[in-house]
């Protein structure tokens, strides 16, 4: 066993809170420069541009990229060699969260009942999904999410008769729903298969993946990159006002599933499509 | 077209917007977003007094990160305006004349912009950094206990806004989309 101290899992947190709503990611970085290259729209060429600016003043000023600043998800995948020390896991990425949040001058957007809608003033719970992996380590992912592209994310309970037709249609339907809502340029992460929950928590995870890297599985591969080809052709465009970049990636995951069933989840993302990751 | 306005509006002006401008607006707005509305709501169906007179003035939907300190404010670009659809057409009657924020209307919404000669523009979203170096002021106003979703009264400086919905009734999301589709069935 290799003891860990708890007191290094809050630490990380509050970094990559404040890291992920500063600073995109190089792959990120690169494919809004490249978009602002292919874009055909002038207007849509010109929010490109502010884009990238803005990301710039962002990093030089240390402001957030957005102003929503996300709710926190946080992936801990934890080896199951490693025995926790001076306090709970659980705690620890809470906490983690609020100092990040309140160090950091982040927003707090959460509310601590859905209906009665008291923000708790600290951006604390996360919502946290732990897996247990081989190893004496523990990887965490912060991914702050916003809710300008969550709220419009989607999940079809297709039928197995639906087929490959029925999961692009279910993708580009739901991306066509969102128009300018969800920010685009958009990142859509897409989970096929599992369960009702499992398919969720699949498109959730594609987000954390690189935008320039595809599924190893190549008909996977292939329907990213034909779904992403049918989104740039729909003209919605950055902000939604017109062009030929509505999606910079579409990455997918994939898990068995039900002889009766064909669970597709979309989960929307915009163009600051935010993670950090560290292995303690 | 680029063009320089001032705010509050001026009816004039105001009708003068077309789907398509590129504005850049010099003046004083007021921020609410969904809590603030949700309130401003019940206070008009109890006959009570708005914190703001809505004549002529524009309403940004937007709740900025905190500001640190020596700046006017945080990260501050537009939110969903959608969310705000069923409180928008009693403000737009009652005088307001203009509303930034992101994303589709309803249709009640878009009559209501026509029946009152108002505008709807987009500021870009997630360029909320960016925005920010136009504000050049902001002060609290009312709701204090919301935070975020406070009245904020801010001064702005050639903040960048796009008309998106005239008085007119044109629908920039609508036009300029089909303009870019390259598929049929594809467009929205």
């Amino acid at each position: 066993m290799r003891s860990l101290s708890v007191s290094r899992v809050v630490e990380a947190v509050k970094e990559m809170c404040i890291e992920a709503n500063h600073f995109l990611s190089e792959d990120m970085t690169k494919a809004m420069q490249k978009a602002a290259e292919a874009e055909e729209a002038p207007l849509g060429k010109q929010i490109l541009n502010q884009l990238q600016e803005n990301a710039r003043i962002a990093g030089e000023d240390m402001i957030p990229i957005c102003q929503d600043t996300g709710m926190a998800v946080v992936f801990a995948e934890v080896g199951q060699e490693v025995h926790f020390e001076d306090g709970i896991l659980e705690d620890a990425i809470h906490e983690g969260v609020r100092q990040g949040y309140q160090e950091g001058f982040l927003r707090k957007s959460v509310v601590k009942d859905p209906i009665y809608r008291q923000n708790t003033k600290d951006n604390t719970p996360a919502v946290i999904h732990y897996s247990i992996v081989p190893g004496d380590k523990v990887k965490i992912t912060v991914a702050p999410k916003g809710f300008g592209s969550e709220n419009m994310s989607k999940i079809f309970m297709l039928k197995p008769a639906d087929g490959i037709e029925g999961v692009k249609n279910a993708v580009v339907t739901a991306v066509k729903e969102a128009g300018p809502n969800a920010c685009p340029p958009l990142v859509v992460g897409v989970g096929i298969g599992g369960t009702f929950e499992k398919c969720a928590l699949m498109a959730k995870e594609a987000l954390t993946r690189p935008v320039n890297r595809h599924s190893d599985i190549p008909y996977v591969c292939e329907l990213e990159r034909e779904i992403l080809d049918r989104i740039n052709t729909s003209g919605i465009g950055p902000g939604g006002l017109g062009g030929t970049i509505t999606a910079l990636a579409v990455n997918i995951n994939t898990y068995p599933t039900h002889i009766a069933g064909l669970p597709v989840a979309v989960n929307m993302c915009c163009h600051v499509n935010r993670h950090a990751v560290r292995i303690l | 077209m680029d063009r320089h306005i001032r705010v509050p509006l001026t009816d004039e002006t105001a009708s003068s917007l077309r789907a398509g401008d590129y504005v850049y607006l010099t003046g004083t707005i007021y921020t609410a977003r969904d809590a603030a509305h949700k309130r401003m709501n019940e206070t008009i169906e109890e006959k009570g007094e708005l914190p703001l007179d809505m004549t002529n003035n524009v309403i940004y939907y937007m709740g900025p990160s905190p500001a640190r300190e020596g700046k006017v404010i945080g990260s501050a670009g537009p939110t969903t305006a959608s969310r705000m659809d069923k409180y928008a057409p009693v403000l737009l009657d009652m005088g307001l004349k203009g509303m930034i924020g992101k994303g589709k209307r309803s249709q009640a919404v878009k009559d209501a912009i026509v029946r009152n000669g108002a505008v709807y523009f987009a500021a870009v979203g997630g360029a909320g950094a960016l925005l920010s170096r136009a504000i050049v002021a902001s002060e609290v106003i009312a709701y204090d206990d919301l935070g975020t979703e406070a009245i904020r009264k801010l001064e702005i400086k050639d903040f960048p806004v796009i008309v998106v919905m005239d008085s007119v009734g044109n629908d920039l999301y609508e036009t300029a989309v089909r303009e870019y589709c390259r598929e049929d069935g594809m467009l929205v």
